[in-house]
């Protein structure tokens, strides 16, 4: 047994940079065809990503927060390669804000993205994920575990992620799809690089490892959610955060 | 096939019928087995039957056969 994925179809939202690039680029190497979404994203990611592969590696734009673009992302999936082995949420939004300047607008669009968006998607795909067998990965986060102050409507959206894998896996167990979801700690890319050093600095202390995660980290824990190595895991949340502590 | 005889193909497939079922009793919530879990079952085979994929409205529609055999056309390519 092993992390091949030939011959079966991933679906990465928020793939163009960050954690998600890192997560298409290791289902690619694994030899998953991989269907990339963000709001601003085009053919020249291909080029970034492919290399001896560009046969498998697919773009669609579209924005995850708007319940008709995510089944719109779904449809296109179905009519272009008629099945979905890997589906994983993993755009996602985080404005920082302390208790009394949380504005409606963070929290509307926090909520949509981060926590109706799994949803949506999770819905329009579980019936076409159904007729192989799959696996859904969900990107929570420690915070979403544990809280952090400054973080209540993203915590907030994070647990409820939690809860939705949780749900789903109960629910989809019976259709042989395994639904799981990764909490990573602090990971460097430019969600965490708009924190600031004084954040990086503290952030670092609270590391066990005593290093910052990087993409291909929380991309790891992925290929091995996604793939048959982790075929008897379900309903999981696994923590990919060096051993940090908040 | 007809529409009509695909449709109950994916009935007969989601809630093991006998071919001379009268038609006119599967009605979402008064067909024993065509129960919420039922429900997603009979989505399900008429997706594969259809190879289409519906719309959470459509599915939300399907109250009974004639119903389906209404919505259903729409992906009825032949
Ligand atoms: N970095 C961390 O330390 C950390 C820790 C825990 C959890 N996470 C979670 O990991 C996930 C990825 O984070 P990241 O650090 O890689 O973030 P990032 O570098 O900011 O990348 C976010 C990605 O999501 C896309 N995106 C944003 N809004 C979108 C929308 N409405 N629809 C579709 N795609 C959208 C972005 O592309 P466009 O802007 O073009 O749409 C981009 O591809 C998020 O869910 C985040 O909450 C991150």
């Amino acid at each position: 047994m092993n992390t091949d994925l030939s011959g079966r179809v991933a679906l990465v939202t928020g793939a163009s940079r960050g954690i998600g690039f890192a997560i298409a680029r290791r289902l690619l190497e694994a030899g998953a065809t991989v269907v990339l979404n963000a709001r601003q994203i085009d053919a020249s990611i291909v080029d970034q990503l492919a290399g001896p592969a560009p046969d498998r590696v697919f773009v669609q734009a579209g924005d995850m927060s708007d319940p008709e673009d995510a089944r719109q992302l779904v449809r296109a999936v179905f009519a272009r390669h008629k099945r979905l082995d890997a589906l994983i949420n993993n755009a996602g939004i985080m404005r920082a804000a302390m208790i009394g300047m949380i504005s409606d607008e963070d929290m509307r669009a926090t909520l949509d993205l981060n926590l109706a968006g799994p949803i949506h998607l999770i819905q329009a795909a579980a019936r076409l994920m159904a007729r192989s067998g799959g696996s859904i990965v969900n990107v929570a986060s420690v915070v979403g575990m544990e809280g952090a102050a400054g973080q209540l409507v993203y915590a907030a959206s994070k647990a409820g992620v939690i809860g939705a894998t949780r749900a789903a896996a109960k629910e989809l167990a019976p259709k042989g799809v395994r639904v799981n979801a990764v909490a990573p700690g602090y990971i460097e890319t430019d969600m965490t690089a708009r924190l600031g050093d004084e954040v990086k600095a503290q952030s670092l202390k609270a590391i066990g490892l005593g290093r910052a995660g990087t993409p291909e980290d929380v991309a790891d824990a992925v290929l091995f959610l996604c793939s048959d190595m982790s075929r008897y895991i379900t309903g999981q949340v696994l923590r990919v955060d060096g051993g940090m502590v908040i | 096939m007809t529409l009509e005889e695909k449709v109950f193909a994916a009935f007969k497939d989601a809630f093991d019928l006998e071919d001379g079922i009268d038609r006119a009793s599967l009605v979402y919530r008064e067909f024993p087995e065509w129960n919420s879990i039922g429900h997603m079952t009979l989505v399900a085979a008429l997706e594969t039957q259809f190879d289409a994929m519906l719309e959470a409205n459509e599915i939300l529609a399907m109250s009974s056969f004639d119903k389906a055999v209404e919505i259903m056309a729409k992906y009825d390519e032949h």
